[in-house]
């Protein structure tokens, strides 16, 4: 996985509440078989027309925001559907940080496993990163992982949280399928253990 | 020992493995699989030379792409949607899990498939790449959707890392008013939590009306605490549960159903156990419901009005008026004067046989309406086998219903049923989202008595007007 270290970077706004992941890659994209490719076609619905051209008022279509790194959004962000393509979808793009009041349960774990960094703020703070964001590409956001901190263009800065092990697992670009391959001994023993208590499982 | 929520129990009953920071290792017993979330894990494991640990706990079952049409017995047309399944079929033989191909009369939707043949069981952790993986808390199971990379975690590892939630109890007291339905319980706690109301939290769905929901009413109820932002529902396992599971193909038997029974009866928050947050509502006081908008969230009775996007507060202002748009309503009108063209009973969330049923008890011996087109979908083939031994299937084809095969079909139209664009539709699924079934289409969330009587009238309809 891509390390997630510092970034500073241009940051879209989309105060929509509620995107959901079927917003951000439509079904339609859903048959592939890989995980790369699929940035042309985030947001599709709304990007593109029946025609398949782009919608000049959508905000990644907009010249100051086609090198968008960071997005900054309305409440509940990545709700519905557990499709991991939607992180692929927006790093494919080249989006690496996902800013909002709160994030949706499941896509917030994708985005960890994805090398995306989510952080949820509250309303106000979101507010201001949104007014920054507004300003276009002149407004350039940096956000450091290591000091959990988010820097507005102005200098404003804001703390976040985030979870310790995910944290060091994006700070490293760890695998975590080999870190818990490491306690196999321990899965065993708990194998053993509940085969015991349980059988019939 | 401290007083426990049932989710606090079957978490630490399968607590694998526990770091100093919290991060915990825990134990899957079911893994269910479908063809859109899991080629890419597949994948992974087959680069890093990885098998699958429990391939027996494994289960694999093609719902979102294939068709529902006859036809399919000769292939899949899309070739989209062929290589996905033939994908699976792969996977399913490569490593040896266990599978239920196309064509097997067991086919049908993943969360349909698993407590139809007894993998689900009460007190089990049961995950799958779908976030409606929630259905199977009705059994008093811990069961939520994972993405992509969590599935192969899980293939390789029978494991995932889990932080626990917190706890968080919806009690529906008392009972519900007739033609009311697990469906209008569900979208109604959505509709007053909202759908980020749940995010951080297991919900456990107790009180007398839950109680008294058969399991396929509790799977309805379960099926949309996801819509609600909860990780997962859950509602105690009882003597109604134990009924459901028992002779099923992969349920214990003989001393082990006993001992299994034993540990069962004892999956239950404790009296005096903690609660993060509690919601108390009174089932004379919910409603039959409808959505009027693209949330789960927007929930109205059935005989209230489209709202006012300025009645709101915050981002829903704008939100509202985005849905009012795309649904093509005007705030003020009846919900019950809103034309349909198309109905749909289906999905993980209604598409059981009590569901069919239920929908079938409207349309005996009526037709419906000119010009609307509508269709049934059975959760899985033996769903459609007994609908059809039962005389149900007879009833849908009279009225002028498709009589359908089994698959996720128009619920999330990766398939070829879709809406076009400005088609409204009455369906019985989870999700209204812009585009969810098909790029324009306007979706109205309902139970499957109201999505009947839809058919029937070509409008949204109160229920109880027919019944």
């Amino acid at each position: 996985m891509e390390k997630f270290e510092k970034l500073t970077g241009i940051a879209a706004p989309m105060p929509m509440i509620n995107i959901d992941t079927d917003m951000i890659i439509p079904k339609q994209f859903l048959k592939t078989i890989k995980r790369s490719g699929l940035g042309v076609n985030l947001f599709d619905e709304m990007r593109y027309d029946d025609d398949g051209k782009e919608i000049p008022d959508f905000v990644l279509n907009k010249p100051q925001y086609r090198e968008t790194e960071i997005l900054v959004a309305g409440d509940n962000f990545g709700c519905g559907s557990s499709r991991e393509h939607a992180p692929w979808a927006i790093k494919d793009f080249g989006i690496r940080c996902v800013i909002a009041p709160s994030f949706a349960d499941i896509f917030y774990n994708n985005c960890f496993k994805n090398g995306i960094l989510p952080i949820a703020l509250p309303q106000e703070q979101v507010d201001v990163l949104m007014k920054d964001a507004e300003k276009g590409s002149n407004a350039r956001i940096t956000v450091d992982l290591e000091a959990q901190t988010v820097t507005s263009s102005d200098g404003e800065s804001f703390a976040f949280d985030v979870d310790s092990f995910k944290k060091h697992c994006l700070l490293e670009g760890l695998d975590d399928i080999g870190l818990t391959m490491e306690k196999s001994d321990a899965i065993a023993e708990f194998e053993t253990r509940a085969s015991a208590e349980r059988p019939w499982v | 020992m401290s007083p426990k929520t049932l989710y606090d129990k079957i978490w630490d009953a399968h607590l694998a493995h526990e770091a100093e920071d919290g991060t915990s290792l825990l134990y899957i017993d079911r893994h269910l699989v479908h063809e859109v979330t899991s080629p890419q894990a597949f994948e992974g494991l087959r680069m890093a030379g990885r098998t699958v640990r429990a391939p027996e706990k494994t289960i694999a079952v093609p719902d979102h792409n294939v068709p529902t049409t006859p036809d399919r017995v000769n292939g899949i047309e899309n070739p989209e949607s062929r290589i996905q399944v033939e994908a699976l079929d792969k996977n399913a033989k490569d490593f040896g899990v266990n599978y239920y191909p196309v064509n097997d009369i067991r086919q049908g939707i993943v969360h349909i498939v698993g407590p139809e043949q007894g993998w689900t069981l009460p007190g089990m952790t049961v995950v799958c790449g779908d976030s409606h993986t929630a259905t199977h808390g009705a059994f008093g199971a811990l069961a939520h959707g994972i993405g992509t990379s969590e599935v192969e975690h899980v293939l390789a590892t029978q494991t995932l890392i889990q932080t626990k939630s917190k706890n968080m109890k919806v009690e529906i007291t008392g009972q519900l008013r007739p033609g009311v339905t697990a469906k209008d319980i569900t979208l109604s706690v959505i509709g007053r939590t909202g759908t980020a109301g749940g995010t951080g939290y297991v919900i456990e769905y107790c009180g007398e009306a839950i109680r008294s929901l058969s399991m396929e009413g509790r799977m309805t109820v379960c099926n949309m605490a996801i819509e609600g932002g909860a990780r997962a529902g859950l509602i105690a396992p009882d003597e109604t549960t134990f009924e459901y599971v028992k002779g099923r193909p992969h349920t214990p038997k003989g001393a082990q159903w006993e001992a299994a029974l034993t540990w069962w009866k004892t999956l239950y928050s404790d009296d005096d156990a903690h609660w993060d947050k509690v919601i108390t509502i009174k089932g004379e006081d919910i409603a039959p419901v409808v959505t009027w908008g693209t949330s789960p969230e927007d929930v109205l009775p059935i005989d209230a009005i489209v709202p006012n996007p300025e009645d709101f507060k915050g981002g829903k202002v704008e939100s509202a008026k985005r849905a009012l748009e795309y649904m093509g309503l005007t705030a003020g009108t009846p919900l019950s004067e809103i034309e349909i063209d198309t109905v749909f009973i289906g999905s993980c969330t209604n598409g059981r046989i009590e569901d069919l049923r239920a929908a079938a008890a409207i349309l005996k011996g009526k037709k419906i309406k000119e010009g609307l087109r509508a269709m049934v979908v059975p959760g899985s083939g033996l769903v459609r086998a007994q609908a059809e031994e039962e005389g149900l299937a007879d009833i849908f084809k009279d009225a002028g219903f498709e009589w359908r095969l089994a698959g996720c079909s128009m619920c999330l139209a990766m398939n070829p049923d879709q809406l076009s664009p400005g088609e409204r539709c009455a369906a019985t699924s989870n999700r209204n989202f812009e585009g969810r079934q098909g790029r324009g289409g306007r979706t109205h969330l309902m139970s499957p008595a109201r999505a009947a009587a839809a058919a029937v009238t070509g409008k949204l309809t109160d229920v109880r007007q027919m019944m």
